[in-house]
């Protein structure tokens, strides 16, 4: 089992003949993902790597039964992509895109909630199941082993550095989430961890976190209550007030955000929190070792 | 990006925002001038840092010779590092008590909120959380005038002032909205002594990522010369004060860098994205950049997924063939790629590492170990 995505997963991909929704829907498909239509505004009717091109979201569900977006189109044409693929019925949208801006992306998140619709991102590597071989969106394919562990991260190259860790430890993955690194974004920490506690599969818990905002501390919260461990590692130790690193959402502002106050509540919260990214594997060991003696 | 004082009032102004009377001068003369057409003066540094007050940036003038006097003073002052160039003389406000009201977007909530203090005048993180009303607001309802009567109240506002508060939070929130802000404050709002609300000092900060809605808006550049340069290429880059030069490819990976050089007692010169999937061209543009700081020591660490290996040992290559890369290079090289990358390298004379840990460890030794 994995969560999110699976071997059910019928997956559209808006943007499919532009640079990179054609070069990741290849990989998308070279890792066994069931892509089964594309949307672009030019060459309706032909095909991107034998995908069949739609012209809306709307005949993609309908005629190739899609129940799953991934979005490549620049940012500030990605909310016109989000709303489209929530109001032609897809269950998870993945928003790849960088840039959104964030009132929209508050306005897209509305909207998927009176929908019932599942949004990963924006600004993320998306999401991927080994059992399932099911990928949405931008990680590497060799990475990835089947195994016990779920990750979920802000960042896609950290995440991609600690998973191909844990594969070289022998330590697999069920599921790879990354809830990206806008300020603003559609799953959070606690609705991944709130679904790998309730997946079968998974038996430890991975998560990537980092600096602004207080998604980590949130998450602490419900650490408390999960039966299953969780080992963390948040970047950022070296980060000044007041300055974006990189990520939108990666910033200290009037206080808040601190990597200390993340850490703090993470310990507090029982989660094995590593000083490097290095060190994740052998506390992950660790933990599931002391779980099943 | 941030707006100065002046064009938040404007725009505030234009909004129905009650604000005083003012003019930007970048001139001792023009103050005087602008003095006479408004009399009693607040002359205001222009400059994107807080506490200007306390920092001498903001004085205050009763007569035109005083006001053009204040100008003279405050102009040309550097004001935590920011030259004063430009002013903005304000019609002077007398004051019966300071309140304090914004919008901004609530991260966690997802949610625009409001937010209202009757004790105004200070920053906002300095007032007592109990003395803060917050109220989220749902993006598909907007501030109608009740929630601004409800706010207006809970801050102990009555009768006319009520009225008057919670037609400025609608106003408030149209421009939140209509701007793209994060943030859209006015602090202090002064109730005057006949009881007027007026906006004494704004802030309006707008998400970068609208820009392209706004072209109206002036572009004002933050951060140092070196991080525009950066940042003109496209790449995200903060400006930090170590020796050694960081590139790494992805934000977390960048911010995962810097702090294993910190773990090992070293200290990062900056902070540098790189890129997910950055080709040949922009990572030499950006090692370029790195070499142009003068650092005791350069370390790239690259996790290959989307990037390529060998286009990053080409990038650096072709930086040292160009223009000399003349400080040691440490190179921590994995992934896509990753033997034509490293096998390039060796033969220019670059052992690359393959692990974060020792090559971060490296790298601080070279720049003179702990420090």
């Amino acid at each position: 089992m994995a969560i999110l995505v699976g071997s059910e997963t019928r997956v559209v991909v808006q943007g499919i003949t532009g640079n990179q929704g054609s070069f990741h829907t290849a990989q998308m498909l070279a890792y066994g993902t069931r892509v089964v239509a594309g949307t672009s505004p030019s060459r309706v009717g032909g095909r991107e790597h034998g995908v069949p091109i739609f012209a809306t979201v709307r005949e993609a569900v309908e005629k190739e039964g899609a129940n799953a977006s991934v979005v490549f189109v620049p940012a500030r044409f990605a909310t016109d992509a989000a709303l489209e693929a929530i109001d032609a019925g897809v269950g998870v949208l993945v928003l790849v895109p960088e840039h959104m801006p964030v009132q929209d992306t508050m306005a897209v998140l509305a909207f998927a909630r009176r929908r019932g619709v599942t949004v990963v991102g924006p600004n993320t590597f998306g999401v991927l199941s080994t059992e399932g071989r099911c990928k949405m969106g931008i990680p590497p394919n060799h990475i990835y082993r089947p195994g016990p562990v779920g990750l979920v991260a802000r960042s896609g190259t950290l995440s991609y550095e600690i998973a191909a860790s844990l594969s070289a430890a022998g330590l697999g993955q069920t599921t790879a989430v990354g809830i990206g690194g806008d300020p603003v974004a559609g799953l959070t920490f606690v609705d991944v961890l709130e679904r790998f506690e309730a997946d079968p599969e998974t038996r430890a818990v991975v998560m990537v976190g980092e600096i602004g905002g207080t998604a980590e501390e949130v998450a602490a919260e419900f650490i408390h209550r999960m039966t299953k461990p969780v080992v963390a590692y948040l970047a950022g130790r070296a980060a000044p007030p007041g300055k974006r690193m990189g990520h939108a959402g990666a910033i200290i502002e009037r206080g808040r955000g601190t990597l200390e106050s993340k850490r703090r509540a993470l310990t507090e919260a029982g989660a094995r929190v590593a000083e490097m990214p290095w060190e994740v594997a052998g506390l992950v060991r660790e933990a599931l070792g002391a779980r099943a003696g | 990006m941030k707006l100065y004082e002046y064009l938040a009032k404007g725009i505030l102004r234009q909004a129905g925002v009650p604000t005083a009377p003012g003019e930007v001068v970048d001139t001792p003369e023009q103050a005087r001038a602008a003095a006479e057409r408004i009399g009693p003066a607040a002359v205001k540094a222009q400059v994107l840092v807080g506490g200007r007050g306390k920092a001498g940036g903001i004085r205050f003038g009763n007569t035109p010779a005083e006001v053009e006097a204040a100008a003279r003073a405050i102009l040309g002052m550097d004001l935590k590092g920011y030259r004063v160039e430009r002013l903005y003389v304000e019609g002077r406000l007398d004051i019966a008590q300071e309140l304090y009201v914004s919008i901004s977007t609530d991260r966690g909530a997802r949610r625009p909120l409001v937010m209202a203090s009757a004790k105004g005048g200070v920053e906002i993180e300095e007032v007592a959380d109990e003395d803060i009303v917050r109220r989220h607001l749902d993006v598909e309802v907007g501030a109608w005038p009740y929630v601004g009567r409800e706010v207006a109240r809970s801050v102990g506002l009555e009768g006319a002032q009520a009225a008057a508060f919670a037609d400025i939070v609608t106003r408030l929130y149209d421009v939140y909205r209509r701007y793209d802000a994060e943030l859209v404050e006015i602090n202090p709002l002064v109730v005057a002594p006949d009881g007027r609300l007026v906006a004494a000092d704004a802030r309006l900060n707008v998400d970068d990522a609208a820009a392209f809605r706004h072209p109206d808006l002036p572009v004002v550049e933050e951060g140092t010369e070196l991080e525009r340069r950066v940042r003109a290429i496209g790449l995200a880059y903060v400006e930090l004060d170590g020796d050694i030069a960081v590139m790494a490819n992805g934000a977390g990976m960048a911010m995962a860098t810097l702090d294993a050089i910190q773990h090992y007692g070293g200290r990062p010169a900056n902070f540098l994205d790189a890129g997910g999937g950055a080709s040949v061209e922009p990572t030499a543009q950006a090692l370029e950049v790195l070499v142009s700081m003068h650092p005791k020591v350069i370390f790239i660490n690259i996790f290959g997924g989307i990037t390529r290996c060998d286009d990053v040992a080409r990038a650096l290559l072709q930086v040292r063939a160009s223009r000399g890369i003349p400080v040691p290079v440490v190179v921590r090289l994995v992934g896509t790629n990753e033997e034509e990358g490293v096998r390039l390298l060796r033969e220019a004379g670059i052992e690359a590492f393959r692990d974060m840990g020792p090559a971060a460890e490296k790298a601080v030794a070279l720049a003179g170990g702990r420090s």
